[in-house]
């Protein structure tokens, strides 16, 4: 019993281990004072001071978080429509084509959807004379279209688990379908529209094949720039950069995580409130 | 028979033609047709899966009929859509809407009527005061009991005034007292609004206490359609009968008919039974029964009465206002028999007790015959 313990022990500490390891001398090198990305020569926040003053990299973040936020909420806009449309319009032709269409680019790489992001927009420019230059518009739109699909998904297999008669009894008591969504379907289902906004964010913000493949002369977005100064070498205003964006997602994580367990505890507390009142 | 029962104000406010849904190859709803008239309280009786939600459903729009017509107040109702039928209808699953409070489920089918807020409340108000939930107009239905919940879906389904109410079961996660409270509650507002009622249900007490007639429904079919008493007394087959209260059933053969006196031979009961029926010739096979309750149980031999069985009590509980006994006749079958226990005695004294010989007497007019279904 002891035996099997400690060995279970340690495979968790291996695991965690390789897990975290490299974050962490990641963060602790980025507080290096020398050059050299891996020999320790003294602690120094320089790095930090030089990444807020880089204006290439302030101006990379912001179009990143400016394209992420657009992209996330047009994908959320378009996804949560077509998934209601999958899960509710039932008879319609070609539904289960449709059905495969949508969830096709979930599993497809994603230089082919670059590739093919980037072919629909040369021949666009072509024939219609839009988009002339690519970047911030080509870099969205792609970005929305495989967004999209993950959203779609979500919110598809959220409606697929609520009870249609709840929407049924809306419409019974006098609701047309667009009001039944704005009362009932979508106040339900919103948990699920809002965690595929933060997919659709978070792919977007730290995708960088389809926007290489769509981005255009003066767009470059923070993954990017990161890919082609690692190209160079690893230096430690890198390892900077990198501590920074694990701070943020730390960050943002653990207020999700106390937003979640404090509605857990409360919905908790009305089941107990609920069986004490039927007492 | 049935159709002979009038409806309590003539006219008839919901015609259901020859109806039939189909899913795919199965027969949901068979070729139904009904007629229930203004401020009737009609109950769809039946077992799980004979297509009792999905006629209520078609009822308020959320089903197309594969065949046949419906009209509500003389209007028909194909191509009008659920939002538009002066319908409301309490779902078997409650559906209440789990992001608003208890108040805010009773109101919102009033925000598509033309009332001001404050008698909106008001009518909120009067809506949870009815189904006692007034404490509760605050709480989100997860915090919710089974029970209170479909009290909400009750109130909210009334909340409208419509002119016809569907219910699907309403009253199946309540106690005995509430269940009789709120009984009482749909009759009165039934009564005292003039709406018209129709509720689904299995529960053949609810049916016979709440309604003023009932349709017996088998496998998406009609059987019966009468008042209580009509079709507890005079079930037009042996399935209405066996499904309609308990019965005592055996297979029997007519040996002779006089008049409207047809005489059959039980082989279980082991005797020649007298029954008043017609319609009878001898040679034929039939189902003969008579309820627990139509049966005279003594422990002296009747004198000058026919249909007279004898047998020994093999078994009985006791009911409170009444004991059901289980007699064993010498050819060994088993009968329920009911006794009303009029006056206050203590167990032994009871009209028998174990092991007890006793004479079990069937009035000719009481025992009823029935060809045997397919
Ligand atoms: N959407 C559907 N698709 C296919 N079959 C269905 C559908 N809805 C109902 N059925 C079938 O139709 C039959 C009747 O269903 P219905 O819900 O009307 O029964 P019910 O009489 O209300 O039963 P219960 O007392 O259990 O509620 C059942 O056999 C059911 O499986
Ligand atoms: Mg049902």
């Amino acid at each position: 019993m002891k035996q099997r313990s400690t060995f279970l022990f340690s495979v968790l500490a291996f695991g965690l281990a390789f897990l975290y390891v490299p974050i962490f001398s990641m963060i602790f090198f980025s507080f290096n004072k020398s050059r050299l990305a891996t020999v320790w020569g003294g602690f120094s926040t320089q790095w930090y001071g030089k990444l807020f003053s880089n204006s290439q990299v302030i101006d990379a973040a912001v179009l990143s978080i400016k394209i992420a936020l657009l992209s996330a909420t047009m994908a959320t806009i378009l996804g949560t429509m077509a998934g209601l449309a999958l899960a509710r319009f039932r008879q319609f032709r070609g539904r289960a084509l449709m059905s495969g269409l949508v969830t096709a680019p979930l599993i497809m790489p994603e230089v082919i959807t670059g590739i093919s992001s980037l072919l629909l927009f040369i021949m666009m420019a072509e024939w219609l004379g839009w988009p002339g230059q690519r970047g911030f518009t080509t870099i969205t739109i792609a970005h929305i279209t495989f967004s999209m699909t993950y959203v779609t998904v979500i919110v598809q297999s959220r409606l697929a688990a609520m009870d249609m008669s709840i929407e049924e009894a809306a419409m019974d008591l006098g609701s047309k379908p667009w009001q039944v969504l704005r009362d009932v379907t979508l106040p339900i289902i919103s948990p699920a529209v809002l965690s595929g906004w933060l997919l659709a964010f978070t792919i977007s913000l730290d995708d960088v094949v389809i926007t290489s493949f769509t981005t255009g002369p003066g767009y470059t977005t923070l993954p990017m720039l990161i890919w082609s100064k690692v190209k160079l070498g690893v230096t430690p205003d890198i390892n900077a950069l990198a501590s920074v964006i694990v701070t943020v997602v730390a960050v943002g994580v653990a207020i999700s995580a106390v937003i979640l367990a404090r509605a857990d505890k409360r919905r908790e507390r009305d089941i107990q409130m609920a069986i004490a009142a039927n007492k | 028979m049935a159709e002979s029962e009038p409806s309590p104000s003539q006219g008839d406010f919901i015609r259901i033609e020859g109806v039939t849904k189909n899913f795919g190859t199965f027969k949901a709803v068979d070729n139904v047709s009904l007629n229930i008239g203004k401020g009737e309280l009609f109950a769809l009786l039946g077992g799980s899966g004979c297509g009792k939600t999905t006629l209520l459903r078609m009822l308020a729009g959320f089903e197309t009929p594969t065949a046949g017509r419906i009209f509500i107040d003389g209007q028909d109702m194909e191509g009008v859509p659920a939002y538009d039928r002066p319908v409301n209808m309490m779902f078997q699953s409650y559906a209440l809407f789990p992001h608003m409070t208890v108040a805010a489920n009773v109101g919102y089918g009033l925000k598509h009527e033309d009332m001001s807020p404050a008698r909106r409340q008001d009518r909120v108000k009067e809506m949870l005061a009815m189904v006692q939930l007034s404490h509760l107009a605050d709480r989100k239905p997860h915090q919710l009991s089974g029970g209170q919940r479909q009290r909400v879906a009750l109130a909210r389904s009334l909340a409208k005034l419509p002119k016809l109410l569907l219910l699907d079961e309403p009253l199946g996660a309540l106690d005995k007292k509430l269940r009789e409270h709120t009984q009482f509650e749909i009759a009165n507002i039934q009564y005292k609004l003039g709406i018209t009622f129709v509720v689904v249900t299995h529960d053949q007490e609810e049916a016979m206490t709440l309604a003023s007639r009932i349709a017996v429904m088998d496998r998406g079919i009609i059987r019966q359609i009468g008042a209580p008493s009509d079709i507890y007394e005079n079930p037009n087959s042996r399935f209405v009968a066996d499904f309609i209260g308990s019965i005592n059933m055996v297979e029997a053969d007519v040996v002779r008919v006089d008049g409207e006196t047809v005489e059959v031979s039980a082989g279980q009961l082991g005797a020649h039974v007298k029954v008043l029926a017609h319609g009878w010739s001898p040679g034929e096979r039939a189902s003969l029964a008579f309820r627990p309750e139509k049966v005279t149980i003594s422990r002296k031999k009747p004198a000058g009465a026919v249909n007279v069985l004898k047998g020994k009590v093999q078994d009985f509980g006791y009911f409170g206002k009444d004991s059901l006994y289980r007699i064993k006749l010498p050819t060994g079958h088993v009968l329920s028999v009911n006794a009303v226990n009029a006056e206050r005695v203590a167990a032994e004294k009871a009209v028998a007790t174990w092991e007890d010989e006793v004479y079990l007497t069937v009035s000719p007019a009481s025992a009823m015959l029935f060809r045997s279904e397919a």
